[in-house]
């Protein structure tokens, strides 16, 4: 096992390193530069050619990259100047709150989808079933950024039951209570898609499961019904259903980016939005690069945990 | 594990759950306490260094936190005393001596004088000055006309001019002329910007990235003090759901409120305010190739668009007809006498067919988004719709804002390219500067300017040069006028809108008025 991971682990890098190059040379290659956002209409070659300057962007092409990957190496992300802060403390800052609603969704897609899906294999055809799939279904079809304004809409406009936006009140709160109520409709809008998809693979993945012969000696031995399904089917269903949600949180985290904007959720989507569209180079490039080796890591450990439950995966 | 208990369990967890939520809810709703005022705002602050930011969102804070030596005053663009009681010009327009005012106090205890004006402008000016490191400051371009700055005596302070620059009052009155305390930032250094400190009516108190910058009201004010306790800023960037928090009333005021919204708006729950601004939206014609070489053809575009339907229909009434280069909103410069063109397809028709332009394809370069331009994709349409009618076929370029200035300021016809026509909007402080930047034949791209289209005119350049030196304000109104007159006519862009700032504020909010400089000035403002 300890040597799987450490190969793993080593494979990570060029992948990391690939993904330093590729997103420096796109910020480097799309139209527009950050002077130009900066000074907007007065935009003059010369006042260009000066915050070019300030901001070390004229040096050669090669020579930005090496000091970038170097400091980078060193800890050092550089400093935003759309934000005027350290690239690394605005990059945790907001990761931490992408974190905190993209994790609560994945929760909640996990959880309601793997119940979801294995109710409707247990009663295959049956009302619960149909009811299930004709949800799951509609879930799945909506966008997620048009349900969550009009969840807005509803619960927060017309209901005034929850907050429009935001992730603490703007007065007065910052406690649990308040974080709950704001993470409430976007962790939701969230997770539909992700539930949908879930529960439908569960659902396969548990029909296949109930056929084989250890379920049918099982209930031939007695045990019950509820037993079969949750403990013995559910456990060896687990195998197929892990990868799916190593994809799904990828998913639930590159749709926070929609949803934070909806919510103005203060993650690390939005901000990366934002940072494209002021041109802030290292900002954009920082985050990237971070979620990049998060996302790489994030599929490591689903890697390993599936080689745990099936023993067959390890080489 | 049976069903019945993971039932009950989940049961409890959602019940648990809800009891949070709705529990919490009413209290934690409530509304904001009397006399603090919370304003939605379109993104988040770079700084709160006024000698570092660009941007009008910015400015809507710092405006409010510190003063500058003159300001604009309320409901026009001249400029009135500020921290400086009085100012002098000398006979040469090159000596500016200002008197400031006795006893003012910055936020942080430490003394407003002469000293500390200096130190502000050569902190911004001075390459070798020790706070210099604090910038980049890239809009110290607006003072790049002065040569020294000198503190006389404690009260007074000196700027001498390389040259005669008549837009360095109102410069001044524009926040990159603010003064922020030098005591503070020698002590925060590289950090001012997120520890303002300034004279102004609103002290600052916190900001919580990404959520929340918090001003206090001011009781040892110069000037009247505010009657607020406090405005918190909320950066809202999506303007969808900054519409739904003012209905929520999670903000209890809002700026550019996107046209489609307003209707929701329209009621006694809310007051709505409008101004119009020193805001231009046009279209550059290229002057140089093309058909538009031909003063007729340009002519002919300004006739077959029909500005009324775009500023009422498109822009539903958030903007009014341009007349001519320069916005109503400078008053002082402005050729009352100067009437839009006229929609008017039939002579836009003839005029084209006397060019012999008939049918002539034109490509024209839209924006997605950008500031001040509105709503520039069904503008873009719209155009090329009544081009269309009277024979001018539009090819649509579309671009992302950056992408779009990047390709349109190096000129039209720059890098083997060649455009016809682009979008454009701008929003000044000074009737000099627009014209200036993107009228002569200096400005073209070239030489450093923003002349994209590549209009020449040597009358107008020289009323143009001759008005910047003058300091005399109703001599320089003369020769404004004089210029909108020539450009009117040589037509080397379409004039389409000059954009009306709208804001919304809810019913417990009283006495907001907008200003024509587009800042937010909420000392006065009342929040029951």
């Amino acid at each position: 096992m300890g040597g799987y991971i450490l190969k793993r682990l080593l494979l990570a890098i060029p992948v990391i390193f690939g993904i330093t190059v590729i997103v420096f040379l796109i910020m480097a290659m799309i139209p527009g530069d950050p002077a130009t956002a900066i000074l907007g209409s007065y935009a003059t070659p010369d006042n260009v050619a000066k915050i070019n300057r300030d901001l070390g962007l004229d040096k050669p092409l090669v020579t930005r990259y090496f000091i970038w990957l170097w400091n980078m190496l060193h800890g050092d992300f550089g400093t935003s100047f759309s934000l005027n802060r350290p690239v690394i403390d605005e990059v945790l800052e907001r990761f931490n709150n992408t974190l905190i609603l993209a994790g609560t969704s994945f929760v909640m897609c996990t959880v309601l989808g793997i119940i979801a899906g294995s109710i409707s294999a247990a009663r295959q055809y049956g009302f619960a079933d149909k009811a299930i799939t004709f949800v799951v279904l509609l879930g799945i079809s909506i966008p997620s950024f048009f349900l969550g304004m009009m969840m807005i809409l509803f619960f927060a406009v017309d209901l005034r039951w929850l907050p429009v936006s935001g992730m603490y009140a703007i007065y007065g709160g910052g406690d649990l209570p308040d974080l709950i109520r704001h993470l409430t409709m976007p962790a939701l809008a969230l997770a539909v898609v992700a539930t949908g998809v879930v529960a439908r693979l569960s659902r396969s993945a548990m029909l296949e499961v109930l056929r084989q012969d250890f379920i049918r000696t099982a209930r031939a031995k007695g045990v019950g019904e509820g037993r079969v399904i949750w403990g013995h089917a559910l456990r060896a269903a687990m195998v197929s259903i892990i990868p799916v949600l190593g994809i799904q949180a990828g998913f639930v985290l590159s749709g926070a980016v929609y949803i934070e904007i909806v919510f103005q959720w203060p993650g690390i989507g939005r901000m990366l939005v934002d940072a494209i569209l002021q041109r802030d180079i290292l900002l954009v490039q920082g985050g990237v690069v971070f979620v990049a080796a998060c996302y790489v890591i994030f599929n490591i450990i689903v890697d390993v945990a599936q080689s745990l439950l099936d023993p067959r995966i390890k080489t | 594990m049976s069903k019945l208990t993971l039932t009950r369990r989940a049961l409890l967890i959602s019940g648990v759950a809800s009891g949070v939520l709705m529990g919490t809810n009413l209290a934690a709703m409530g509304e904001t306490p009397p006399g603090v005022l919370v304003v939605g705002q379109i993104a988040e602050p770079k700084a709160l260094d006024p000698a570092a930011v660009t941007a009008v969102n910015d400015f809507r804070i710092l405006m409010n936190v510190y003063d500058g030596l003159v300001r604009y005053k309320s409901g026009t663009l001249e400029v009135e005393p500020a921290l400086a009681q009085s100012w002098t010009i000398s006979e040469d327009g090159k000596t500016y001596t200002f008197k400031l005012r006795d006893g003012v106090k910055f936020h942080d205890g430490s003394p407003f004088d002469a000293e500390a004006v200096v130190f502000n402008f050569q902190r911004m000016l001075d390459d070798t000055h020790p706070y210099h490191h604090t910038g980049p400051f890239p809009l110290a371009f607006f003072f790049s006309s002065v040569d020294k700055v000198e503190a006389t005596d404690a009260t007074t302070v000196t700027f001498t001019l390389k040259e005669p620059y008549a837009p360095f009052l109102s410069n001044l009155a524009y926040p990159t002329g603010l003064i922020v305390s030098p005591t503070a930032v020698k002590k925060f250094d590289k950090d001012f910007g997120r520890n303002p400190v300034g004279t102004g009516p609103f002290v600052f108190k916190e900001w919580r990235p990404n959520e929340a910058v918090v001003v206090e009201g001011n009781p040892d004010y110069w000037d009247t003090p505010t009657t607020l306790k406090a405005v918190i800023f909320r950066p809202i960037t999506d303007a969808n759901t900054r519409v739904a928090e003012m209905l929520a009333g999670g903000i209890d005021l809002m700026v550019e409120v996107p046209p489609v919204a307003l209707k929701e708006f329209q009621n006694a729950s809310y007051h709505l305010v409008e101004q119009a601004g020193p805001h231009l939206w046009f279209l550059i014609l290229n002057c140089a190739s093309g058909p538009f070489k031909d003063k007729r053809v340009r002519q002919a575009a300004n006739y077959a668009i029909n500005k009324e339907a775009l500023v009422n229909d498109v822009l539903e009434g958030t903007a009014t007809v341009a007349a001519g280069p320069t916005p109503a909103a400078f008053a002082w410069a402005h050729d009352d006498s100067l009437q839009p063109y006229p929609y008017d397809p039939e002579k836009a028709k003839a005029l084209i067919k006397e060019a012999g332009a008939e049918g002539a394809e034109v490509v024209f370069y839209v924006t997605d988004g950008g500031s001040g331009m509105l709503d520039p994709v069904p503008m873009g349409t719209a155009i090329q719709a009544d081009l269309k009618a009277v024979g001018l076929n539009a090819k649509i370029e579309t671009f992302e804002w950056n992408t779009f200035l990047g390709k349109v300021n190096p000129g039209l016809d720059a890098n083997g390219a060649h455009v016809d026509m682009a979008e454009m909007a701008w929003m000044t402080n000074d009737p000099d500067t627009l014209p200036y930047l993107a009228l002569r034949t200096d400005a073209w791209p070239d030489k450093g300017g923003f002349n994209s289209g590549y209009y020449s005119n040597p009358e107008v350049d020289k009323l143009l040069n001759e008005a910047r030196t003058s300091t005399d304000q109703a001599k320089r109104a003369e020769l404004y006028k004089k210029m909108q007159v020539i450009v009117h006519d040589d037509a080397p862009w379409v004039f389409v809108a000059n954009w009306k700032q709208n804001a919304v504020s809810n019913d417990k909010v009283s006495d907001f008025t907008l200003q024509p400089s587009f800042f937010l000035l909420l000392k006065d403002v009342k929040k029951a």
